[in-house]
C-alpha cells in the first residue's frame, strides 16, 4: 500500500469508482448478451444504451455540481445511529440524479 | 427492420485501453481523490468531503472568485477568436487560388504558423510587442498610440487575440479550402446559367457544402482556446493583474504555485466536465448534421 499511497484512495472514492466499473462492466454484458438497436429519442439523435449511461453520468454531475451550487450541503437529517449519523441535503441531488436517469434511459 | 449493433469489437480496443488507464485513467482517478481531501505533502491526506467543490462554486470565496473570473475570461476569449477567426479563415479560403502553381505557395504559407511550437508562438509575441526592441510595440508607440501589454488590460488581450488569430486562422482557412475544392464545377456553371450573384453562390452552395468542415473548425478553435495555456502564460504571463489569467494558468497557479491539490482537483474535475459536455455535443451535431433519416416506415 505504501507505494500507491500517492494516490490517495479512501473508502468513499474506492465505492464510487468500484459501483462505475460494476456498471461498465453490466452494460458490457448486456452489449454482449442483448445486443440492440440504436433508437431515436426525445433529443432527436440515434442513442444505444452506452450513449444513454454516458448522458444519464454527464447529467448526475451537473445535478451534483448546480445543487451544491445553489442549494448547499447542509444536514437534511440525523440518523440515531451512535453520536448520530448526519444525511447531507446532497443524497437529494443522488435521488434526482437516479430519477433523471430512468427518465434519460426511456427517453433519449 | 432495424439493425442490430454488434459491440464485440470493443475487445479489440483492450491494449489501447491498457495504455490509457496508464497515461489517464489511473491518474484521472488519482484527481477525484484528491479532490475529496485536503494535504500539506508526504502523502498525508485530510478527508475533506464536497469542501472543496462548495468553494469552487461559490463565487465569494477566494477559489470560487478566481474560477468563476477566469472562466468567464476563457470563454469570453474563445468567443472573441471564433467571432474573428472563423470569418477570415472563410474569406482567406475564399480568395484563395483555385489552380495553379499560386495554389501550393498559398497552401505552404498558410500552414507556417501552424508549424511553429506554441512557446515559440508566445516567445516570438512577446518580444514583437515589446515598446523598447519590439518593431510592433516600437511602431505602435512611434505612431502615437500608448501601446504596452504588461501594464495595459486592452492592449494585453488585443496582443493575446491577435497572437491566436496569427497563429490559427491558416487551420480555419485550410479546412474551409477543403470544403470549397469538394465542390464540382457543374455547381459554379448552373449557378452562371441562372444568373446568381456571388453572395448567392456563396449562401447556396459554397457555405453549405463547407458546413462540415465548419463544425470541426469551430470544435476545434473552440477547444483549443478554451484549453489555452503556452501562448498567454508566455507572453503576459496571465497580467496585468489577472486580466489575461486563463482557467488552464490559474489551475496551475493552484496547484503547482500554491500546492492545494485539493483546490486544483476540483476545478479541475469541473474544468473537464465542461469540456467534456462540450465536446459532446459538438460530436453529436457533427456527426447527425447533414444525415436525413428518414421516418419510420409503417408497414411494408
Amino acid at each position: 500500500m505504501e507505494n500507491i499511497a500517492w494516490m490517495a484512495w479512501t473508502l468513499p472514492t474506492a465505492i464510487f469508482f468500484v459501483m462505475l466499473a460494476l456498471t461498465l462492466g453490466v452494460m458490457t454484458w448486456l452489449g454482449i448478451a442483448y445486443p440492440e438497436a440504436e433508437r431515436v429519442g426525445i433529443l432527436r439523435i440515434p442513442t444505444t444504451r452506452g450513449d444513454r449511461l454516458f448522458i444519464s453520468l454527464v447529467t448526475a454531475a451537473v445535478i451534483h455540481l448546480l445543487w451544491i451550487a445553489f442549494v448547499g450541503t447542509d444536514p437534511l437529517l440525523t440518523l440515531p445511529i451512535g453520536e448520530g449519523v448526519e444525511i447531507s441535503s446532497l443524497w437529494l441531488a443522488t435521488l434526482i440524479s437516479l430519477v433523471s436517469a430512468v427518465a434519460i434511459f426511456r427517453t433519449v | 427492420m432495424d439493425k442490430i449493433v454488434n459491440q464485440k469489437a470493443w475487445f479489440l480496443v483492450l491494449p489501447v485501453f491498457a495504455v490509457v488507464a496508464f497515461s489517464a485513467i489511473l491518474p484521472l482517478m488519482t484527481v477525484v481523490n484528491y479532490s475529496m481531501q485536503d494535504t500539506f505533502g508526504n502523502n498525508q491526506f485530510f478527508w475533506n468531503g464536497v469542501g472543496w467543490f462548495k468553494e469552487l462554486l461559490d463565487p465569494s470565496t477566494d477559489l470560487g472568485g478566481r474560477f468563476l473570473a477566469s472562466l468567464g475570461r476563457n470563454l469570453l476569449f474563445s468567443a472573441i477568436i471564433l467571432a474573428i477567426e472563423v470569418p477570415l479563415g472563410i474569406v482567406v479560403a475564399l480568395s484563395m487560388p483555385r489552380e495553379g502553381w499560386t495554389v501550393a505557395v498559398c497552401l505552404v504559407i498558410l500552414a507556417l504558423p501552424l508549424l511553429i511550437p506554441w512557446n515559440v508562438v508566445g516567445t516570438i509575441w512577446q518580444i514583437f510587442g515589446r515598446p523598447d526592441i519590439g518593431l510592433l510595440g516600437y511602431a505602435l508607440n512611434s505612431l502615437g498610440f500608448d501601446y504596452n501589454y504588461v501594464s495595459n488590460e486592452f492592449d494585453a488581450w488585443a496582443t493575446v487575440i491577435v497572437m491566436d488569430v496569427w497563429h490559427w486562422t491558416s487551420l480555419v482557412a485550410l479546412l474551409c479550402y477543403a470544403g470549397l475544392k469538394s465542390i464540382p464545377d457543374a455547381y459554379y456553371q448552373a449557378a452562371q446559367i441562372d444568373g446568381a450573384s456571388r453572395w448567392a453562390v456563396f449562401k447556396a452552395i459554397q457555405l453549405p457544402k463547407m458546413n462540415r468542415v465548419l463544425l470541426i473548425a469551430v470544435l476545434l478553435r473552440f477547444m483549443d482556446s478554451f484549453m489555452i495555456y503556452t501562448e498567454p502564460f508566455v507572453v503576459t504571463g496571465g497580467g496585468p493583474g489577472n486580466s489575461t489569467t486563463f482557467v488552464s494558468i490559474e489551475l496551475v497557479k493552484i496547484a503547482l504555485g500554491q500546492f492545494d491539490l485539493g483546490k486544483a482537483a476540483a476545478l479541475s474535475l469541473v474544468y473537464n466536465l465542461i469540456i467534456l459536455i462540450v465536446c459532446w455535443v459538438f460530436y453529436t451535431v457533427m456527426t447527425n448534421v447533414g444525415t436525413e433519416r428518414p421516418e419510420k416506415k409503417g408497414a411494408a
